[in-house]
C-alpha cells in the first residue's frame, strides 16, 4: 500500500501556478469574461451598440465581442432601441430560446421606459416582459455607458451563486426573479472638445 | 408643364381643374374613377412610378377622410398629386396594386391607420399594428396614448395593453381643428404639472 497523498493545507506548494478560490467565484469569473451578446437592435441605439464594438470602444477588452445573431449561442441580450407591440413578440420569442444562464441590459432611454414615445405602440419598458439586469440611461447614451453597463453586469454575474442556480435551473428563471435586483448606469457623458478624459456613467 | 396640364385635362373622374403650388399638380379625382384615373396616368402618360399612397383625416369636416397618391413619371421627371375624398359612412376605394404593385403595402398602411378600406386589395391586413388590434390608430378623435386594448396570446403573453402615461410627453397632441401650436404643445404642460406649480408656488 502507498501512502495516502496529502493535498490542501498540509503540502508545501512549490510552484506558484496553483489557485485556491471557490468554485462558484471560478465559475463566475469564467462566465463574466465571456459575456456572448444577442444584438437585439431595434432603433439608433443599435447604432451606438455598433460603435461599442468597433475598434475605437473595442467591447473585446470586456470578453463580449461575439455579437451571436443565433439565441442558442448568446447570453446577454442587448436590447438597443425602441420596442413597439408588435415587435416584442418576437423579443420575448428570442429571449426564450437563449439558455440559462442568461442576462438581460436594457439600453437606452426607450428601452428602459419607453423614452420620449408616450404612444399606442411602444412597450413603455422591455421590463414589462423581460427580466433586466442593467437599465442604461441616455438618448442613446454612448458606448462607454455601455461598456460601463456590461461591467456593471459583471460585477452582477461574479456575485452569484453559480452552483445553487445550476442545481435548480429555474430558480432565477422564474423569469422575473432577480435576486440582486437590476443596476441603473446613468450615462450622461457631455463630450468637451479637447477633454481627455472619458467619464463613465456620469462619474466625476 | 403645359404637356402635363394638357393630359390632366383628360383624365377620367376628374373633378375641378388641377391645382398648381410651386410646381406641384393636384387634381381631384372621382373615388369611384380613381382605377380608371390611375391606369390612364400609368399607360397613356408614362407615369410608372407610385411614390406614396397617404390617408388623411380631415378631422370635423365632411367628407372627412382623404386619399392620396403621389405618382411619378421617370422619363418625363413630373410629379402629379392625385386626392380621392373618403366619406365617413362609405370608407371604400378601388385598390390601384393592379396598377402599381407597390401600391399593395401603401394601402395596407392605411387601411391599418386609418380604417379605409380598398376594394380588390390581394391581402388587405394590417401592416403596422399587431393582428386583432380593434383601433385605427392615426385617426384624429383617436388618444395619442392609446386605449387599453387586449393583447393576444401570441405577443408578449396574454395581457392588456394600457394606455401609454401622458405625463411628459413630448408631443401630446389634442384631437380637433386649431393651430398647431395649440394642437401640439411642444413642451409637456400636463394639468397635473400645473397643480405641482401651483401648490409649489
Amino acid at each position: 500500500m502507498s501512502d495516502p497523498v496529502v493535498i490542501g493545507v498540509d503540502q508545501k506548494i512549490e510552484s506558484r501556478d496553483l489557485i485556491v478560490t471557490r468554485l462558484d467565484a471560478a465559475v463566475d469569473w469564467c462566465r463574466k469574461n465571456s459575456v456572448w451578446p444577442m444584438p437585439m437592435g431595434l432603433a439608433c441605439c443599435a447604432i451606438e451598440l455598433m460603435a461599442a464594438g468597433a475598434s475605437r470602444f473595442d467591447i473585446a477588452r470586456f470578453g463580449a465581442e461575439v455579437m451571436r445573431f443565433s439565441p442558442r449561442q448568446s447570453d446577454l441580450m442587448i436590447v438597443a432601441g425602441t420596442c413597439v407591440y408588435k415587435m416584442a413578440g418576437v423579443v420575448k420569442r428570442v429571449w426564450d430560446q437563449m439558455a440559462e444562464p442568461k442576462w438581460c441590459i436594457a439600453m437606452g432611454a426607450c428601452a428602459s421606459t419607453g423614452g420620449m414615445y408616450r404612444s399606442y405602440a411602444v412597450v413603455q419598458g422591455v421590463d414589462r416582459f423581460l427580466p433586466v439586469d442593467v437599465y442604461i440611461s441616455g438618448c442613446p447614451p454612448r458606448p462607454e455607458a455601455l461598456l460601463e453597463g456590461l461591467m456593471a453586469l459583471q460585477r452582477k454575474i461574479q456575485q452569484e451563486a453559480a452552483l445553487k442556480n445550476m442545481k435548480r435551473s429555474d430558480q432565477r428563471g422564474g423569469l422575473y426573479a432577480m435576486p440582486q435586483g437590476p443596476v441603473i448606469v446613468r450615462g450622461e457623458y457631455a463630450p468637451q472638445m479637447g477633454d481627455r478624459r472619458l467619464e463613465i456613467g456620469g462619474r466625476k | 408643364m403645359t404637356n402635363l396640364q394638357s393630359l390632366i385635362t383628360n383624365l377620367p373622374g376628374r373633378l375641378g381643374e388641377p391645382v398648381e403650388f410651386r410646381g406641384e399638380v393636384t387634381v381631384m379625382v372621382d373615388r369611384a374613377k380613381i382605377l380608371d384615373a390611375c391606369r390612364y396616368l400609368k399607360e397613356q402618360c408614362g407615369f410608372d412610378m407610385l411614390t406614396d399612397i397617404a390617408g388623411v383625416d380631415n378631422y370635423g369636416e365632411d367628407p372627412r377622410y382623404a386619399v392620396v397618391y403621389h405618382v411619378y413619371s421617370l422619363p418625363h421627371r413630373c410629379m402629379v398629386r392625385l386626392k380621392v375624398a373618403v366619406p365617413e359612412d362609405d370608407m371604400v376605394v378601388d385598390s390601384v396594386v393592379s396598377v402599381w404593385r407597390t401600391a399593395d403595402w401603401h394601402e395596407r398602411e392605411a387601411f391599418d391607420m386609418f380604417g379605409i378600406r380598398f376594394r380588390n386589395h390581394p391581402n388587405l391586413k394590417r401592416i403596422l399594428m399587431w393582428d386583432g388590434y380593434p383601433y385605427h390608430p392615426l385617426r384624429k378623435d383617436f388618444p395619442l396614448a392609446g386605449m387599453e386594448t387586449e393583447l393576444p396570446e401570441t405577443a408578449v403573453g396574454a395581457g392588456r395593453v394600457e394606455a401609454a402615461p401622458m405625463l411628459g410627453g413630448p408631443f401630446v397632441t389634442t384631437p380637433g381643428a386649431g393651430t398647431a401650436a395649440r394642437r401640439e404643445p411642444r413642451q409637456a404642460d400636463t394639468s397635473a404639472e400645473r397643480a405641482d406649480k401651483k401648490g409649489a408656488s
